[in-house]
């Protein structure tokens, strides 16, 4: 008896305090809840998993409260699959009333949840998401890609470097879907234009097993240097491969960033070592916010972090500075999705202050990095040189660029010499 | 009878009422089991009364899909006229698997329509000019007066309660009837005269029709259509629902369409190892209700009443 009415009290106490805090601070509106899609299931499981705990690691470390609200994160499993990516946005949208979403890895994903807020008006941010077009041709207002990359981006730079190498011949292996293109077509304009030649493009399917129907066929052509664009397992599928058939130390490999990834390479060994890329992450950079996230993430998940976890944490610093500028106000979107283009990043991980440029797409500092050893043996990437200040027009008038086609297995902007 | 049209009556009135009692995604949510229950039932006319389990209808389905995305965002056609062209282009497509697929029963028809289906996935995901490739077809293709999810909810209902009509017709015709005869004995019905694979044929391009028209809702519903949705997946999902809800009674279908959708989206909600939970489930039905879940429902009244 005792203990019960003792429960009682408790629960009164318990309710008054709560209503008398609702009282005190009148501006309570609930959380803001953002609605994060990953893929947690499918072919890119282990990306989304890091996706999840970089966002998340953001949000404990500033304890879960920014513009004067808390946050509360649901997350919902795209299964790597467009109809369940567009099935679960739906329900983040209509059952659990999320202000905004944020996420997802497979561009084909992205762009079934973007056709959707089109509709709607819903704001949605792509950390990774890379179409080229969602922020050149097809622009949709409420979608915005905070602390992400567009796919032609990074490899225009790397394309500067080789030909600086004097590399004047290249093979492309790409991956034959928008994503490959679009990294591949980057670089193969901007070398070509440079008056290098591309001798000769493999495109090959997501997921295959096998590569050696093409490596005799490189090396017989002979090239300076391979271009490799590769994400998920076939990245560390090619990578084993190129060194098994020795062609390793007789021609360089540039890759993609995905290639060479932390989330490919902490499983790979010396046969990775040496590999040349471009991308605006470099976690082997000496830089204070950059050494801090590295470490932090190190710490709490006992490994390095990948492109996923870095563009989602560094996606919702970006949310965080957002949420501050309109005091917590998401509701008023048009002011919100401001705030979030007007976002002047310092003190990132993604290096000096980032903002957007007019079209949407962040311009950053994109680093040329090499796969080398750290001193306590584990892989990373290390920076060897940088081209400050990177749009995705690179140095091309956007007006201009934007009136030829966009890349496609057809097309790379490849000048005729 | 009595007794059914009462049920009959309770699930029409309980159909009727969703937007109201479950709105917003709920309803979107029971649209999409009713265009899968469809689906279902296609599937079910083949492997519940001609005895000829399909992998191939997920395939058929997102071709109906794909063209009306096609011809109304790319083409810039007509929502309607898209619709009579998924229609057609499902049909045809059923015609080509039936061709190929009606010499067989068994595993080996299992294989042949599986094959069909991945033929169908690889041209939709490697013909990238057309289909999108990987990134597949995006845009709202759902006709101006049912664009609201309330009326699109009621215009899936009477679509769905029309066809559901015209499937049992078809099932319980005398046509209907020589199917069942097909899958009791092939050799038997050959030898009364019929001619088997006539049967048969019509009876896939039938079935073939319905999953059509299923995939030409679905395309008004999801705007979207990639390979995941002529893909294997597809298929074997909607044929689970068949084995769920219980096979040869069209009305299971409804039940396994609606048992698995609310699964998926309530178990996904809790865990993200729902793929798990899924296939405990799949298997504790077969163990536990082989005739699926309608037919052990009637088998527990049976003997209850008896």
């Amino acid at each position: 008896m005792k203990r019960r009415s003792f429960l009682q009290t408790l629960g009164t106490t318990l309710f008054a305090m709560s209503s008398w805090t609702r009282r005190a601070f009148p501006a309570d509106r609930g959380p803001i809840r953002i609605g994060l899609l990953s893929p947690l299931t499918g072919v890119i499981a282990a990306g989304g998993r890091e996706l999840v705990d970089g966002f998340n690691l953001y949000w404990e470390q500033i304890g879960r409260k920014a513009g004067g609200r808390e946050i509360e994160v649901v997350v919902e499993d795209d299964a790597s699959n467009p109809n369940t990516a567009l099935q679960k946005a739906r329900r983040l949208v209509e059952q659990r009333e999320v202000h905004m979403l944020v996420g997802d890895i497979l561009a084909n994903t992205g762009l079934a949840v973007a056709e959707y807020v089109k509709g709607n008006g819903v704001p949605y941010f792509i950390p990774v998401i890379a179409a080229d077009d969602l922020t050149q041709r097809k622009r949709i207002p409420n979608v915005i890609r905070i602390a992400g990359y567009s796919a032609s981006q990074s490899t225009r730079p790397l394309a500067d470097y080789a030909l600086k190498k004097g590399v004047r011949k290249v093979i492309t292996v790409s991956q034959d879907y928008t994503f490959g293109h679009e990294q591949c077509g980057g670089f193969c304009q901007v070398f070509s234009e440079g008056g290098g030649s591309v001798l000769q493009q493999f495109w090959h399917p997501l997921n295959t097993p096998d590569f050696s129907p093409y490596l005799p066929q490189i090396q017989a052509l002979q090239p300076d240097a391979v271009f490799a664009m590769e994400t998920g397992a076939d990245g560390s599928r090619f990578i084993q491969q190129w060194a098994n058939f020795g062609l390793k130390d007789k021609i360089q490999l540039f890759t993609s960033m995905n290639a060479t990834d932390q989330s490919i390479i902490r499983t790979l060994g010396p046969e990775a070592e040496g590999v040349i890329s471009a991308g605006h992450f470099c976690e082997g950079r000496d830089d204070p916010a950059n050494k801090k996230f590295v470490a932090d993430y190190e710490k709490a998940f006992g490994k390095l972090p990948s492109i996923y976890a870095f563009s989602h944490y560094s996606g919702a610093m970006w949310l965080a500075e957002a949420f501050k500028a309109v005091g917590g106000n998401v509701e008023d979107r048009p002011r919100f999705l401001e705030a979030v283009r007007k976002v002047k990043l310092s003190a990132s991980p993604l290096g000096r202050e980032v903002s957007l440029d007019k079209y949407g797409n962040p311009i950053y500092d994109i680093y040329i990095r090499k796969v080398v050893r750290r001193p306590d043996g584990k892989l990373w990437n290390s920076p060897i040189e940088v081209y400050p200040g990177v749009s995705q027009f690179w140095k091309y008038d956007p007006e201009q660029y934007m009136k030829q086609p966009s890349y496609s297995r057809e097309f790379h902007g490849i000048k005729k010499a | 009878m009595r007794r059914s049209a009462a049920v009959f009556a309770v699930v029409a009135a309980a159909l009727c009422v969703v937007p109201f009692v479950a709105p917003g995604y709920k309803t979107s949510l029971a649209t999409e089991m009713l265009i899968f229950a469809v689906l279902a039932m296609s599937i079910d006319v083949l492997a519940g009364y001609a005895g000829r389990t399909s992998l191939g209808h997920g395939a058929i389905f997102g071709i109906a899909a794909y063209v009306v995305l096609y011809y109304v965002t790319v083409a810039g056609g007509h929502p309607w006229v898209g619709a009579m062209l998924g229609l057609l282009a499902a049909t045809a497509a059923a015609v080509v698997f039936a061709l190929l697929a009606i010499r067989t029963s068994g595993v080996y028809f299992l294989l042949i329509t599986l094959a069909l289906g991945m033929i169908v996935w690889g041209i939709c995901l490697r013909w990238t000019s057309v289909t999108g490739g990987e990134n597949g077809l995006r845009g709202s293709v759902r006709p101006e007066w049912v664009a609201g999810p309330v009326p699109f909810y009621y215009f899936v209902l009477a679509a769905t309660a029309l066809m559901s009509f015209a499937l049992w017709r078809f099932v319980h015709s005398p046509f209907g009837l020589t199917l069942r005869g097909i899958r009791e004995s092939e050799s038997r019905m050959r030898a009364l005269g019929y001619d088997v694979s006539l049967h048969l044929f019509i009876g896939f391009v039938v079935s073939g029709f319905f999953a059509g028209a299923a995939g030409v809702l679905y395309a008004f519903f999801n705007s979207f259509a990639s390979p995941a949705t002529v893909a294997l997946a597809q298929s074997v999902a909607a044929l689970l629902m068949v084995l769920v809800g219980g096979v040869g009674t069209l009305v299971g279908s409804f039940v396994g369409a609606v048992a698995i959708i609310s699964l998926e989206n309530f178990v996904s909600f809790h865990t993200e190892r729902w793929p798990m939970v899924l296939g405990l489930v799949f298997i504790a039905t077969m163990i536990f209700a082989p005739e699926g879940l309608l037919g052990r429902a009637r088998l527990v009244l049976e003997r209850r009443s008896a």
